[in-house]
């Protein structure tokens, strides 16, 4: 058995060897904003993984193609201006592109942009792989009056290089036809290397002999060398691993005598930049005033930019209760409803507690599911959208004086915006901010933001209680929450961190019309991910939640969740909770919109709309309002913990948020409560 | 605004050699980089973005107070304005 297996092995080898089913490897890398996305999309299709790095918290895409009867894998590496370790994507960038030696580093380039965007490129020549350059959006260079040859540029830099319009699908045929040449080695591959400054070559010169013969593989010595001298952290920790005590001792010797060797190399890579595109490009003679001038001059406004971002916010808003709420109802009384009454009716002579497992439990948490679906939708496309365009940027930077007053800058805006939406991808998009500082805050205060799931419970609950105020009061637990996140920002700020702020250093990209088909893979990816994986945890809780309910004897009062949700009580009673207020709050650590089954499930009336009357009549307004507020700043979901855990990579600092959100929203919810009774509400 | 960071500024930003930071010109007027203060990961970032000496920059937005853009190597780059204040240049055009 085992023989038979290892010649079926070494046939798929001798095949791979006469290259018919050859698999090549192609890694697409690129600066941000250079429609590398777009490029991926195109090449790949739906036919696209979407994971993790390995031990890090940066996407990775992966994908395959067909083309002349060779497969292709695709490696989307993540979106990075340079290659030197300042944060997670880069080291990620790079190590893949020694460690695997892709057969093929497709670099994307913005053409509106060269000079800067070819900085990259100035990086990824020296590290061996041939890089194919994806010279894309020709069409907004020429509008902004550039005159780009590529045969030239080509020439320049001994490398293929493709004009491409990715956007409108230009190009992408003769890309795959590049990638194929120069995988097979037609293509004479000869580039020309960027070299550091004039005046600091003896010294890289001297670096690179004292650590001859002592670069750990695979990684190239003068480019070890090179990276040494920019004080490339990494290296510089792997080099005093790897060198001899008084090797190494040399080695830091000359480098502390050059500690501004770092601009050197860089004005080295953008000497040798120069030289590539003067032949190439012809500048325009005046500086037009484009589109994204014109633009920015609303949108970067002080004023009027915050006007703007405050109008794309209610849009949002105003879309996600037109729009989401009403096909809420509709899944609801259709799809879920449906699903009910035919299970209901399947079911009608099986035993009791299987019906009840059935229609409450699993259909129940699928309901919550399914009815999550159309807001989360609306507000992964609004975002797409924003990003896509170019205004994501914009929002940062009106966002800076704001976030500045918390000791953030403009950058933790979109994380925290972010979380408008889920606060998971809040935590996550955190990772965009380089100060570990400025990180963590934005991390722990990401809770704070109402997030759609609290906002359901909020849209939910608000109608049934204050009627046509409802409108009203959930503006006011929105603005309630933001303020107490600004207030929370300030206090973590000046007692924890007592520090200066992270720099604030950002590209504006150009605005261009948003690609559909970019934003559509993205909402469907990212819903996806929520349907895999918070669905299966909403699924299994409304599972347990009910078999806690009416275990054991088949009464909820007499139930488990009972007898902890009177246990806790007394701490309740402050705001007039009575226990199955307390039991909906502690389910809602699962999952935000448990609360709702979980309260139907208690006031045994499962159908949503009773619920809402029902609950109505038996909660006093105060009591309504403070339950109101301690939803929207309590301990966030557990799926939200857990990212929290994993990007600080600190319990404690995760216990410490939550028992900071915990007292938070008990304090708040109290002092509302004793203020609408004495206000006489 | 003290400056921690250890690494040198690529030409001393003394007030004798002509330079000033980019925070304090109008939007509109032009300079040329003539060096840069702050840790390597801030300097990582302004030349990876741009930022080195001899690079021709414009400021396209500058109220004053708050955050600014510059124009820089054909990109619009938005800086805090302490960042912006540790990029000194040397007013007008080359």
């Amino acid at each position: 058995m085992s023989t038979r297996h290892a010649i079926a092995v070494e046939q798929t080898s001798v095949t791979e060897l006469d290259g018919a089913e050859k698999r090549v490897l192609v890694a697409l890398a690129g600066q941000p904003n250079v429609g590398k996305s777009t490029v991926f999309n195109l090449l790949t299709g739906l036919n696209q993984h979407v994971g993790n790095w390995p031990g890090k918290t940066v996407e990775r895409k992966e994908g395959a193609f067909t083309h002349d009867g060779a497969t292709y894998r695709l490696v989307d590496l993540p979106g990075t201006y340079s290659l030197t370790a300042n944060s997670a994507e880069e080291v990620i960038a790079r190590e893949f592109i020694i460690r695997e030696k892709p057969d093929v580093v497709v670099a994307m380039v913005d053409a509106a942009i060269l000079e800067r965007s070819l900085y990259l490129v100035a990086e990824l020549l020296p590290l061996g792989a041939p890089v194919i350059v994806g010279l894309n959006m020709m069409d907004v260079a020429e509008q902004e009056g550039f005159r780009i040859e590529p045969e030239v540029l080509e020439a320049a830099l001994g490398a293929k290089v493709v004009p491409m319009v990715a956007s409108k699908n230009i190009g992408v045929r003769e890309l795959v036809a590049a990638i194929g040449e120069v995988a097979r080695g037609d293509y004479e591959y000869a580039p020309k290397l960027p070299e550091i400054r004039a005046d600091h070559r003896e010294v890289l010169a001297r670096i690179e002999k004292l650590i001859a013969g002592c670069v750990p593989e695979p990684y190239p010595q003068d480019w070890v060398a090179l990276k040494l001298l920019e004080g490339d952290r990494k290296v510089t920790e792997m080099m005093q691993e790897c060198l001899p005590e008084e090797r190494w001792q040399d080695v830091h010797d000359v480098l502390r005598a050059h500690d501004d060797a770092l601009v050197a190399v860089a004005s080295g890579r953008y000497g040798w930049i120069g030289r590539m595109i003067r032949a190439a490009v012809t500048r325009p003679k005046a500086g037009r005033i484009g589109l994204t001038e014109r633009l920015d001059r609303w949108a970067t406004h002080p004023l009027w930019g915050l006007g703007i971002l405050a109008g794309i916010l209610g849009l949002a808003f105003w879309l996600t209760y037109t729009i989401g709420a009403p096909l809420q109802d509709l899944l609801d009384v259709y799809v879920v409803g449906g699903l009910a009454d035919l299970m209901g009716d399947l079911l009608a002579s099986a035993p009791a507690w299987l019906q009840g497992l059935v229609v409450d439990g699993i259909i129940g948490g699928v309901g919550t599911v399914v009815t999550f679906l159309p807001i989360l939708v609306i507000f992964f496309a609004v975002l797409g959208l924003l990003e896509d365009t170019g205004y994501m940027a914009r929002a940062a930077y009106v966002m800076d004086g704001f976030m500045h007053l918390m000791g953030l800058h403009g950058k933790s805006f979109l994380p925290l915006f972010l979380g408008f939406g889920c606060n998971v991808p809040a935590v996550l998009g955190a990772r965009v901010i380089e100060s570990r500082r400025a990180r963590l805050l934005t991390i722990f205060l990401a809770p704070l933001v109402p997030c759609v799931a609290r906002m359901t419970v909020i849209a939910f609950l608000a109608p049934a209680f204050f009627g046509s105020a409802a409108t009203l009061v959930s503006w006011g637990m929105t603005l309630l929450a933001l303020v107490v996140l600004a207030l929370s920002g300030v206090l973590i700020n000046k007692t924890v961190f007592r520090g200066e702020r992270a720099g604030f250093i950002m590209e504006l990209p150009l605005y261009h019309l948003p690609n559909w088909r970019t934003i559509g893979l993205l909402v469907w990816q990212r819903s996806l991910a929520f349907v895999k994986k918070a669905g299966t945890l909403i699924l299994v809780v409304s599972v347990v939640v009910w078999a806690l309910s009416v275990l054991p004897g088949g009464e909820v009062e007499t139930s488990f969740l009972a007898a902890v949700g009177r246990w806790l009580e007394p701490v309740g009673r402050l705001m007039g909770f009575d226990w199955r207020l307390m039991v909906s709050l502690l389910t809602s650590f699962i999952a935000k919109e448990n609360s709702i089954a979980t309260l139907g499930v208690l006031f045994g009336t499962g159908e949503e709309a009773g619920l809402a009357e029902l609950l109505a009549t038996t909660i006093s307004v105060p009591t309504a309002l403070a339950f109101l507020v301690v939803q929207m700043l309590f301990v966030p979901c557990v799926a939200t913990v857990a990212v929290v855990k994993q990007e600080t990579a600190s319990w404690g600092w995760t216990f410490f948020n939550l028992a900071f959100l915990l007292v938070v929203s008990w304090a708040v919810g109290t002092g509302v409560y004793w203020l609408a009774t004495f206000g006489g509400l | 605004m003290e400056n921690k960071s250890k690494a040198c500024p690529e030409v001393p930003p003394t007030p004798g050699n002509g330079s000033v930071p980019l925070s304090t010109l109008r939007a509109g007027e032009r300079g040329v980089v003539a060096g840069m203060q702050g840790g390597r990961g801030l300097l990582g970032r302004m030349t990876s973005l741009g930022f080195t000496p001899g690079a021709e920059v414009t400021v396209v937005q500058n109220y004053g107070r708050g955050p600014l853009i510059a124009r820089v190597r054909d990109a619009r780059i938005a800086l805090g304005r302490g960042e912006a204040g540790k990029i000194y240049v040397h007013r007008g055009s080359q």
